[in-house]
């Protein structure tokens, strides 16, 4: 077995593993801790010896199983796949970090559980972002949503397994309804599933039938909630922060988003995308789904609620790259990056804020800033970067995208990516501000927690406001590592 | 069958009649737990009489993999005089099929039968049990259609009496029930194999295909078709003509759910295929439009509005039941395509339905010991007090609603492929849609057993080991073979070979 094949067995075993340890392990807490946070430091340094031989032209691959004939459970890195791996894995880490701080001060129940299954998650993410044809993406894909659930119906209580059934009913159904019947069918027209450097589809199915199934994953992969398959993300709010953080920030909606970019760079290619019919009402679709999803977020006063609408709204942005194809890749490959770290800081912002004081309405929180300047801060630099202002991560992707827009002649989405960038100034930034600035009136909430913001979690808010910054200046090598994906579709 | 191609599992001159006693096993041992001195040794005969039969199912693999086809005349009389054993591809699937499941249902029932059957029927419910093994598999290897309708009377007999004698009293009714219309399917059988016998003058189904292809149009055949395809229908719980199996299936002793879900209506639809394709033909006017238009239009109806009645069950297993007919309506979609991928995706549907639902039926007999419940309520966070039980339990789960790395999964890729091909885009919608409700059924069971708070004091506790031994064998397939489909996909496409439908492509 080669080294690269060493490499990709051992991403997907490292976190099934961890799963199978956690559960033996559970009563010990502590040791239990050590290992998910030990686990997620290790993968995060696998995936970057993966992304190292990505870069170097030795992309790892590996072959499975073959569960039918001329269909195997094969995976194989590229540029986009290694990035996602890198970026989920690391922020793993980072996560768990703050599950401790904010699991342990919360006191909740079933922890075992919650960190088992969120180390299933991961085997779930690293299956998507390596998988080499459609038919594994979609079995990891799905890893993914069942080992979700839990996390989602944490509480137990009748809100929770609500919620919980939304995400699963929309997840799964769209999956099964929409995404399953077209990689089927691409499976027939084509011969594979396989992912083909300038488009599996080429020759081989017609714009009208390109359009078709292009519709079907678009809608099928729920998890990029475009419109109207979105309503699983604000209900899923009711998780536990760190949930929302890892997983309604980076790992579930950016595998959506991932499972998008890759089907149109490497399904479809980008002739076939701007060739058949159905691309440009996509587009508008996103570009609406940019704008309301923001008008929405507008309207929310808890923070969760506001911060789900305002990541639909991004992911449309995301989805808008996929749909236009070409270069617009490499800018969606970098939103995905910025955007699941700067959302990554808001969410484990508004998580510890909650942990603190139990303030969870935006309207609530004016002066607590002062009290809690560090989150407060991170917060800051988490809106300012997913807004797209320098000298932060997002105002490069930000900057890409509309500029790629523009190229393309979409005007419309290159319109609405800046009209919702002045509107998400509107909601994000008076969060941040207002918690900062010297309270008017009633005095903020007290901190219900003994000692304020529990420990373990500022440290990785820290973490990822400072990974913004980086970013700002990692955007050229990340989009340079990217090239082959634009390049590959022409 | 290249699985099978250097498989000798048993010298020659015993391979050269296992035919006959793949049948003659089970029924000597039927007999021989019927006398014999106690539960105990009449479980051991049990399990050693499925276990020879699978072992000649398997030398009949070795042999129909090399020469294609095993034909055997019972004391050396051929046909049309004596009695013939025909058996290829199809009906050496079916046989490793009832037996395999045989031997995991002997295995289970040692335990089960205490909880559930009076203290001196037991060694007679071994008795009927391997009767009605004996029955289906003699069903698999015959090839007279008179002979199919004695060995399919002879399960059906067995298991009307199996069904009504547990403690639960409402199996009464259904038995009952399924007596009156298993006897009316099997007398539009026989009244069908009567047509036909006038119309060809033989009961030997190879000769009856030969003769049919030269008679042309006549009324006497399209009647006999007729009669043949709603008694099959009746026995294999072909939607509408189901009433009987939901109770049959949730109110019989358990080892009944396990053996029947997985074989009863599986053979009649082996019995269906073989007429359909094997007697009739579908380059046969009526066959073709029966298929096209009446057998895949009742086939989708069933895949949904049965996978639908199943997410309002209350009682856990008629959420099985209803699921099986509709997976029976997958089969079913998958054999009307009548193409070679069509077939052999319903086929491999139906091997890994068998393995499923048994599986899922054995979870909960095994748990019949501590828990008296039937209704779903009652399951409420079972997944913690047993959890090795209900873990295999949602592995047949997960395969039963399609999930991915599971067994399931292909066979509705398989399903969805064929349809594909077929250019019956509705097919595609309706495996689609039912797959979602069947999603539903699904979670609604796990949610219920794994993420509800238990409702009473009475403490669920973990199955026995000589349970968890054989449902754990079947949920491991059930896994393995959506890992590695290789050999189940081999014996399916086998199976529609020798039903004469070649692989699109392929020279005929």
């Amino acid at each position: 077995m080669s080294t690269g094949e060493t490499l990709i067995l051992a991403t997907l075993l490292l976190p099934l593993f961890t799963a199978g340890v956690i559960r033996a392990i559970g009563r010990a807490e502590d040791v239990r801790d050590t290992i998910t946070l030990l686990a997620g430091i290790a993968l995060a340094i696998l995936c970057a010896a993966m992304l190292v031989r990505t870069g170097e032209g030795d992309a790892p691959s590996l072959v499975l199983a073959h569960p039918l004939p001329g269909l195997d459970i094969a995976f194989k890195l590229e540029p986009l796949g290694a990035l996602f791996a890198l970026m989920s894995s690391t922020l793993w880490a980072v996560n768990s970090l703050y599950s401790f701080g904010y699991m342990r001060a919360k006191r909740e129940t079933n922890q075992t559980r919650f960190y088992m299954c969120f180390a299933l998650a991961m085997a779930g993410v690293m299956g998507v972002a390596m998988a080499g044809n459609l038919f594994t993406m979609f079995i990891f894909y799905e890893v993914l949503t069942f080992a979700t659930y839990p996390l989602v119906a944490h509480k137990g209580d009748a809100a929770a397994r609500r919620a919980g059934r939304i995400y699963l009913g929309i997840l799964a159904g769209a999956s099964v309804l929409l995404l399953l019947p077209a990689i089927i069918i691409i499976y027939v027209l084509a011969g594979s599933t396989d992912f083909v450097a300038g488009g599996l589809l080429v020759d081989k199915a017609g714009p009208a039938t390109a359009g078709l199934l292009l519709a079907l994953i678009v809608f099928g992969a729920a998890k990029a909630a475009l419109f109207p398959v979105h309503a699983w993300l604000p209900n899923a709010m009711v998780a536990p922060a760190p949930v929302s953080a890892m997983l309604h920030a980076v790992a579930v909606v950016k595998a959506g988003v991932f499972v998008l970019l890759k089907v149109s760079g490497y399904i479809f290619g980008a002739d076939l995308m701007h060739a058949n019919p159905v691309t440009q009402w996509l587009l508008w679709l996103a570009a609406a789904t940019i704008v309301i999803a923001s008008l929405v977020a507008m309207t929310k006063d808890e923070i969760k609620a506001r911060l789900a609408w305002s990541t639909i709204g991004q992911l449309a942005y995301i989805t808008s790259a996929a749909l236009i194809g070409g270069a617009a890749l490499t800018a969606g490959g970098l939103g995905m990056v910025t955007h699941a770290v700067g959302k990554i800081t808001l969410f484990f912002g508004a998580g510890v804020i909650f942990a603190a004081t139990g303030v969870s309405r935006v309207s609530e929180m004016r002066g607590l800033g002062r009290r809690m300047p560090l989150t407060f801060g991170a917060f800051l630099v988490g809106s300012l970067s997913v807004i797209g202002l320098p000298p932060f991560g997002g105002m490069w992707s930000k900057f890409l995208l509309i500029t790629n827009a523009f190229d393309a002649g979409q005007p419309w989405t290159a319109w609405a990516m800046i009209a919702s960038s002045i509107l998400s100034t509107m909601y994000l930034m008076p969060i941040a501000v207002y918690g900062l600035l010297p309270p008017t009136g009633t005095q903020p909430a007290a901190f219900t927690l003994p000692g304020g913001a529990p420990r373990l979690s500022l440290t990785p808010i820290a973490i990822t406001a400072t990974l913004c910054l980086v970013l700002f200046f990692l955007a050229g090598p990340i989009v340079a590592f990217l090239g082959p994906l634009a390049g590959g579709a022409r | 069958m290249n699985a099978f191609i250097d498989f000798y599992a048993a010298p020659p001159g015993l391979t050269a009649h296992a035919a006959p006693l793949l049948v003659i096993g089970p029924l000597i041992a039927a007999c021989a737990a019927a006398l014999s001195p106690s539960t105990r040794s009449a479980w051991m005969i049990s399990v050693g009489g499925t276990i020879f039969a699978f072992w000649m199912a398997l030398c009949l693999a070795g042999e129909v993999a090399r020469n294609g086809v095993v034909n055997y005349y019972m004391g050396g009389f051929a046909p049309p005089l004596g009695i013939a054993f025909r058996i290829d591809a199809l009906g050496v699937m079916f046989a490793l099929l009832i037996s395999g499941i045989g031997v995991m249902a002997a295995l289970f029932s040692g335990h089960t039968l205490e909880a559930e059957i009076m203290k001196g029927k037991r060694r007679l419910y071994q008795s009927g049990f391997l009767l009605c093994v004996a029955g289906l598999l003699g069903l698999s290897a015959t090839g007279d259609a008179f002979n199919a309708f004695v060995f399919l009377e002879v399960s059906s007999i067995g298991t009307y009496a199996l069904i009504g004698v547990g403690v639960d009293r409402r199996a009464l009714p259904a038995a009952f029930n399924y007596l009156v219309m298993g006897t009316i399917g099997a007398t539009f059988f026989v009244i069908g194999v009567g047509f036909l016998y006038a119309a060809t003058g033989t009961l030997n189904m190879a000769d009856m295909s030969g003769r049919l292809a030269t008679l042309g149009d006549s009324r006497v055949v399209e009647a006999g078709f007729a009669f043949i395809v709603i008694g099959l229908g009746l026995k294999a719980a072909m939607f509408p003509l189901h009433g009987w199996l939901p109770a049959a299936y949730a109110y019989a002793p358990s080892l009944m759910g396990v053996f029947l879900s997985a074989t009863a209506t599986k053979a009649a639809l082996y019995l269906m295929a073989r007429f359909l394709f094997t007697v009739f033909g579908p380059h046969l006017d009526f066959v073709g439009l029966f298929l096209t238009w009446v057998m895949a239009p009742v086939a989708g109806a069933a895949a949904i509005i049965c996978s639908a009645q199943a997410i309002f069950q209350t009682d856990i297993r008629r959420i099985l039941a209803f699921s099986s007919v509709a997976q029976v309506g997958y089969i079913m979609l998958g054999v009307s395509m009548a193409s070679a991928e069509g077939v052999s995706a319903g086929l491999f549907h139906l091997f890994n339905q068998a393995l499923i639902k048994s599986a899922l039926f054995m979870a909960l007999g095994g748990l019949a010991f501590n828990i008296k419940a039937t209704k779903l309520s009652d399951f409420s966070g079972v997944g913690r007090t047993a959890p090795w039980t209900m873990t295999a339990f949602a592995i047949g789960t997960f395969s039963l609603a399609g999930v991915p790395l599971t067994a399931g999964f292909l066979s509705k890729w398989r399903l969805i492929e064929a349809a594909f091909a077929a250019h019956w885009l509705w097919a595609v919608g309706v495996i689609a849609v039912s797959s979602l409700l069947g999603l539903i059924y699904a979670g609604r069971m796990l949610e219920t057993i794994f993420f509800r708070a238990p409702v009473s004091e009475e403490r669920a506790g973990e199955a026995r080991f000589g349970v968890l031994v054989p449902l754990w064998i079947l949920a491991a397939a059930s896994v393995w073979y959506g890992l590695d489909a290789s050999l189940p996909v081999d014996l399916s496409t086998a199976a529609a070979q020798a039903l004469g439908l070649a692989p699109a492509g392929a020279a005929p």
